[in-house]
């Protein structure tokens, strides 16, 4: 069998990865995305905005994160060597904030004195409150109901951190109907708004912008691996959602062929029961929130609800340059349920003294399938992208109904 | 009718009667199926029959991005009645045979008219006797998706203008546009807060300098006071959220339709005594 051929990175000048991606929005919006697409090529191409961002990543994040060597959990496994990228030893918990410290100094670039954002789990949400607060901007995060109830600590965390959260009722209150108001917040408030969306979909430039500052993870890896064991990672395992911490970890990877990038989507109750948050598996290609992608939906093209565990994981969409990984066939995308999430959760607590976020267990509990089937010299790096902390109360609920049974 | 009358298209001819008439035209929007198929179609009647020059007839969407909650809501009640767009075309085709002058305007995002295919959509819209598509989320950067297409179905692509458009963009936004330009006189979604109308008038004068194409009005217009002001000087008033809410509001569905054409035989009386 012959090695995939490394692709073309995108995406082209009109935001496509291949057939996805894209910008499909409202007129009011394109003289915005296209403002603030050429800013965006200018801070890539200045120096004092790396170096201001950088700055901000060490002393303020406490960045490079380190890559650990997961030893009893390999030893469990007996098979792959697993390193874990502890995305999760960031500054706010996760991954998220490496997006946000990027784009609040381009909103700081472009003189915008106020911050919008969607959240699911609240991640983003939070991590976005942080660097408005770091930077003195007005800052309002669109939720939904569902999100607001089970993501209860992140709510608290985000108005203390002066924050204003709205609930959002429309739709079936979840991610992606935060998305739809932050959408129509912007179009309302052009001028003076950021729009900082937390994944790599939307209209382009923000797959590829978010991608870039989330591009960190992977950049670190394969320093961290050089230094370690003096190679290239054999494989990366990540969660998906919208894709940002799968993304961010291989993109820096995606010419070397010989890793085997794998991004693992929301099974839910299982695919075949159709209450998922897999677009890849279980979705069509579809036009939603800006860009072209696999999304859940009907025959009709309504979109469908997606149901997962994690609510940073349910969303019926998936970042384009996924889709496009997917189609071409250098990404490997499968699925992890809500119930094997949850046993991967506790064996990372029991073997790592690690409480990994219930979006990063479907990254470990893929990792739990694949590990033993694997030689002991294949260098395997999970993505833990985030701290489970805020989960406590799911997962306690969860763990009260087993012992009930 | 002469030559040149039958080579136009119906938006064509009602626009040339408008201009002869020396007023505006009013255009209705309705979401198709709201709040249930056969109440619709009485609307949809109704509004034809009642004054409405031109029909916007929504295709619910399940994430309406660029619509306020009287919008949103009414493609909500709309889906969960059934609606489907085999079933809004059939609404368009019921219209077409009692009725063939009024202009029907398909208007919604594009997912539902991707998912269909774009060529079949196309293909069986014009056969229904569809004249044009607003499709909110294709902006010119992505005409070759249904833009260009519609063309060779004789399907007006009608394009919004927002106060957002520079004088830089307008010739893009203008470039492919046929039957109408629809200026969005504010930023933000349906049903917001409607500008002033001297602000409005001074942006549609400052685009009628780039081109002959008539120019709609919408966004925040309710009133018939509101409709007149603006169709002083627009070649069309774009009435929307005002016509969803009637149907919200309304005990029954009947009673629905009945507010709907009230306010359409109000709002045509406006706009046709506003010269």
């Amino acid at each position: 069998m012959s090695a995939p051929t490394a692709p073309q990175i995108g995406p082209d000048s009109n935001g496509f990865f291949g057939r996805f991606g894209g910008r499909f929005v409202a007129e009011t919006l394109m003289p915005l995305i296209l403002e603030l697409q050429a800013e965006y090529e200018k801070a890539k191409n200045d120096p004092a905005f790396h170096a201001e961002l950088k700055a901000l990543q060490q002393d303020y994040v406490g960045r490079a994160t380190p890559l650990y060597f997961a030893e009893r959990l390999t030893e469990a496994l007996g098979g792959a060597k697993i390193y874990l990228k502890r995305e999760d030893l960031n500054h706010t918990g996760a991954h998220k904030i490496n997006n946000c410290l990027g784009q609040i100094l381009l909103a700081k670039r472009m003189g915008k004195k106020r911050i919008i954002a969607e959240t699911g789990a609240g991640m983003h949400g939070v991590a976005t409150a942080t660097v408005a607060a770091r930077f003195g901007m007005e800052c309002v995060v669109y939720m939904g109901s569902t999100d607001i109830e089970r993501q209860q600590p992140n709510v608290h965390r985000m108005k203390l951190l002066g924050a204003k959260v709205i609930p959002v009722t429309s739709g079936t209150g979840t991610l992606k109907d935060a998305m739809n108001d932050a959408l129509r917040d912007w179009v309302t408030n052009v001028e003076s708004t950021f729009y900082i969306i937390g994944t790599v979909a939307g209209p382009h430039p923000y797959p590829a912008m978010v991608r870039d500052f989330q591009s960190i993870i992977g950049d670190e890896v394969r320093v961290q691996m050089q230094q370690k064991e003096g190679r290239l990672p054999d494989s990366l395992v990540a969660c998906i959602g919208g894709g940002s911490n799968a993304m961010g970890l291989f993109h820096p990877f995606i010419k070397d062929t010989s890793v085997r990038l794998i991004g693992v989507e929301a099974a839910g109750e299982g695919i075949e029961t159709g209450k998922h948050a897999a677009s890849l598996k279980g979705g069509e290609p579809g036009v939603l929130h800006g860009n072209r992608t696999f999304l859940l939906q009907s025959e009709d093209g309504q979109i469908t609800d997606a149901h997962s565990i994690s609510a940073g994981l349910d969303y019926p969409g998936i970042g384009p340059e996924h889709a496009w990984l997917h189609e071409v066939g250098r990404g490997e995308y499968v699925s992890a349920t809500d119930d094997e999430a949850l046993a991967a959760f506790q064996t990372l607590c029991r073997l790592e003294g690690i409480i990994p976020a219930l979006e990063s267990a479907h990254a470990i509990a893929h990792a739990i399938k694949l590990a033993p089937t694997l030689p002991a010299d294949h260098l395997m790096v999970i993505n833990l992208s985030g701290r489970g902390d805020k989960d406590m109360a799911t997962v306690t609920a969860h763990l009260a109904d087993q012992l009930a049974d | 009718m002469t030559e040149q009358n039958r080579n136009q298209t119906r938006i064509e001819r009602r626009f040339a009667d408008l201009r002869a008439a020396n007023r505006a035209g009013l255009v209705t929007f309705i979401s198709a199926g709201d709040p249930d198929y056969d109440a619709s179609l009485n609307t949809l009647f109704a509004l034809a029959e009642s004054g409405a020059d031109i029909i916007e007839l929504g295709m619910p969407f399940t994430d309406p991005m660029a619509d306020g909650s009287s919008i949103q809501k009414a493609s909500l009640r709309a889906l969960n009645a059934g609606q489907n767009m085999q079933k809004t075309l059939a609404m368009v085709r019921a219209l077409r045979e009692r009725d063939s002058d009024t202009p029907v305007v398909l208007m919604g995002y594009y997912n539902p008219i991707y998912r269909m295919g774009v060529e079949r959509f196309l293909k069986e819209a014009a056969e229904a006797g569809v004249d044009g598509l607003i499709v909110v989320d294709l902006p010119p950067e992505h005409d070759d998706e249904l833009c260009l297409p519609a063309r060779e179905y004789n399907i007006h692509f009608i394009r919004l203008a927002t106060p957002t458009t520079d004088a830089q963009r307008l010739p893009l936004v203008l470039e492919n546009t046929s039957g109408f330009l629809y200026y969005v006189s504010s930023t933000g979604v349906t049903g917001a807060q409607a500008p002033t109308p001297e602000k409005v008038e001074a942006e549609v004068n400052a685009i009628r300098a780039h081109t002959d194409i008539p120019i709609g009005v919408g966004f925040g217009i309710r009133t018939p006071e509101q409709a007149a002001r603006i169709a002083r000087f627009a070649d069309a008033v774009v009435v929307g959220s005002a016509f969803t809410d009637c149907i919200e509001q309304a005990a029954t569905p009947a009673e629905g339709t009945a507010a709907v054409a009230e306010l359409t035989r109000a709002l045509a009386e406006a706009v046709r005594n506003a010269r």
